[in-house]
Formats: structure tokens, sequence, C-alpha cells
């Protein structure tokens, strides 16, 4: 990655995500294959919805059948880490116009909002909508291919994560995370760590009471409340 | 497709659509405050923190929460990786190859 905000280059700098996708995509579309759901189905969900963890919890609530408006609190739930992030990121678009802003939005997840973070060490923290606009697009129509060919191929791929597909997110989160330690100069490396350190701890106890996806909105708000407080004034 | 996956898939694309784009409607028009700002400052190193420690974790309601020492075990070389090359691509192939690995050997 360097400091160049060309269309072109949002194309590069997300290509590592890509695995990401295609990993979760193929389990997705396979689960949704095993739960019965139809090819089209997957694809307006993965075209509609386009979530990662809560598309997995959507088809299993659909299986079950379960009412509607738990399926929809459920959604809101597990996205609404979404708001922390969109309110983060927006600030760097604010000179765009609104259609801009709104098309950005609406096409941003976890990885290229942290994609973004990365960036803005490097191009004296600038972002531009065509990078963005890049990196979101190919994430999108990879993840709705992905999910597609899941559903198609459910009953001859029986486990993509003997492949050890399943962890490219993991490994990718990793890379974001420890790039953005060393490359964030806007804050004190023990402030920094601090924080990792408090977000991990307060992971662990949360999830102790919370599913994961609530711990992760939870852990973060403490987080940053904890950051405040132990950065240099 | 029935008229309930339809109904359920619009209702739950709107409240992430909403949940994306509000936010970056309503900064269009205000300023954010300075304590709001240095408190957002902090969210890419904390949901990024929280988002790989999850991944480490199994959730059992009503206990404490269990590892996933596969994801655990794959992690250490992709660190590695990180600190070795500060290449994203070679961190998620690092990984993921460790993984396989993992898998093939029967270790997880």
């Amino acid at each position: 990655m360097d400091a160049n905000l060309s269309f072109r280059s949002g194309l590069k700098d997300v290509l590592p995500t890509v695995f990401g996708y295609i990993g979760v995509g193929l389990a997705l579309g396979i689960v949704a294959n095993t739960s019965h759901l139809s090819v089209v189905a997957i694809l307006l969900m993965s075209l509609i919805v386009y979530a990662g963890s809560a598309q997995f919890i959507i088809v299993s609530m659909l299986l079950t059948g379960s009412p509607i408006s738990a399926i929809v609190l459920s959604t809101f739930l597990i996205n609404s880490r979404m708001i922390l992030m969109s309110l983060t990121i927006a600030r760097y678009f604010k000179q765009d116009s609104f259609l801009q802003n709104i098309g950005l939005g609406s096409l941003l997840t976890d990885e290229t909002f942290a994609l973004s973070m990365n960036k803005l060490n490097l191009t004296h923290h600038r972002l531009r909508p065509t990078w963005l606009h890049a990196a979101n697009i190919v994430a999108y129509l990879v993840w709705a291919a992905a999910t597609v060919v899941g559903c198609l191929l459910g009953n001859l791929i029986q486990d993509p994560n003997q492949f050890g597909l399943d962890f490219a997110v993991v490994g990718m989160f990793i890379g974001l995370l420890y790039l953005q330690l060393i490359t964030d100069r806007s804050k004190p490396f023990t402030t920094q760590l601090l924080v990792i350190g408090f977000v991990a701890v307060a992971m662990y106890v949360l999830m102790r009471f919370f599913p994961g996806n609530i711990a992760l909105l939870l852990a973060t708000l403490l987080g940053c409340g904890f950051g405040m407080v132990v950065s240099p004034k | 497709m029935s008229t309930y996956i339809m109904t359920t898939i619009l209702l739950c694309g709107l409240v992430t659509w909403l949940s994306r784009v509000l936010p970056f409607a309503v900064i269009k028009n205000m300023t954010l405050p300075a304590w709001l700002i240095k408190f957002l400052s902090f969210v890419p190193i904390a949901i990024m923190t929280a988002i790989f420690v999850e991944s480490l974790l199994t959730y059992h309601a009503g206990h404490w929460p269990g590892f996933d020492f596969a994801n655990i075990a794959a992690s250490i070389p992709a660190i590695v990786a990180g600190i070795l090359t500060k290449s994203l691509l070679a961190v998620v192939i690092t990984g993921v190859v460790a993984m396989a690995l993992l898998r093939l050997t029967g270790f997880a």
C-alpha cells in the first residue's frame, strides 16, 4: 500500500481482503444451500443486506422460521458497529457531494473501513471517494459472486475450511491491526498497546455475558473511552 | 422465493443500509465536538482488536468463553509474517497455509 488514492490503487489495495470474502462467501453459500435457500435468494441477500456475519444469522433464523421482527432486530444489533465505523470515516469525505457520501456509506464493510484507516497513515490523513469506491465495489462483487458459487457448488465442496480459507478473514485483521499499530503516528505507541490490551481483556469478560457480536460492539465503545482516559493530554 | 424470505431480506437490508449511511448524512452537515473526534479516533484500533479477539474465543451461553486453539495456532505464523514483511497479503496467505497444514496434519 502507498499514498496513491486513484481508482486503480484502490483495486490493488483491496486485493488481500478478497481472499477473506471468497472464503467466508463460499462458506455462507454452502450453508444457504444446505438450508434449502435458492441461489436467487442468497444472491439478493448478498446484494441487499451485504453483511457477512449477519447473513449467517439470517440464514439460520430463516431455517427455523423465526419471526421477521426478531431477524431484523438481530441484524440491526450485529451491524450496529457499522454506525461507529461510518461515523469515524465520514469526516474524511465532508467536502464531497451528498451522493458520493451515500454511495461510499452504502458499501462500507469492516474490511474496507480497516483498509481505509491503514491508508490514512500513508496519505497525510486524506482519503478520496474514487479510491474507496474501487475497494468497496471489488469487495461487493466478490462477496456476491462467492456466495452464489458456494450455493451452486454446495453439494460438491463439503468443507471449504479444509483449505484454511476460513482463516483468511482472521489473517487479514491480524495484518490490518499490526499495520495500524506500526504506522499510526497520531498516537503514542504505548497508548495503542494499552487500548489493544484493554479491548482484548474486555472481549473475554464480555463474552461471559454476551454473544461475540454484541461483545465486540461493547468492547469497542469501552476501548474508545479507555483510550481517551489513558492518552496524554 | 416466499414473501417471508423476500420481506426479511428487504427489511434486514434497510436497517443495515441505514446503519451504514445515516452517520455519513449526519456528519455531512455538522461539526463534531472535539471530544467525539478524540473518542472516534480509537475506533480503528479498538474494533480491529475486538474482531481479532472474537475469532480466538468461542461463546458458550452462561459460561466463560472457550479458546479457538486452531485460530490461535494459525495466528502465530501470521503475526510473524506481518512483523517480517509488513505485507497484508503475506499475512493472509501465511495464515491460510498454516491453517490448511494444521487441518491436513490433524491438529485442527
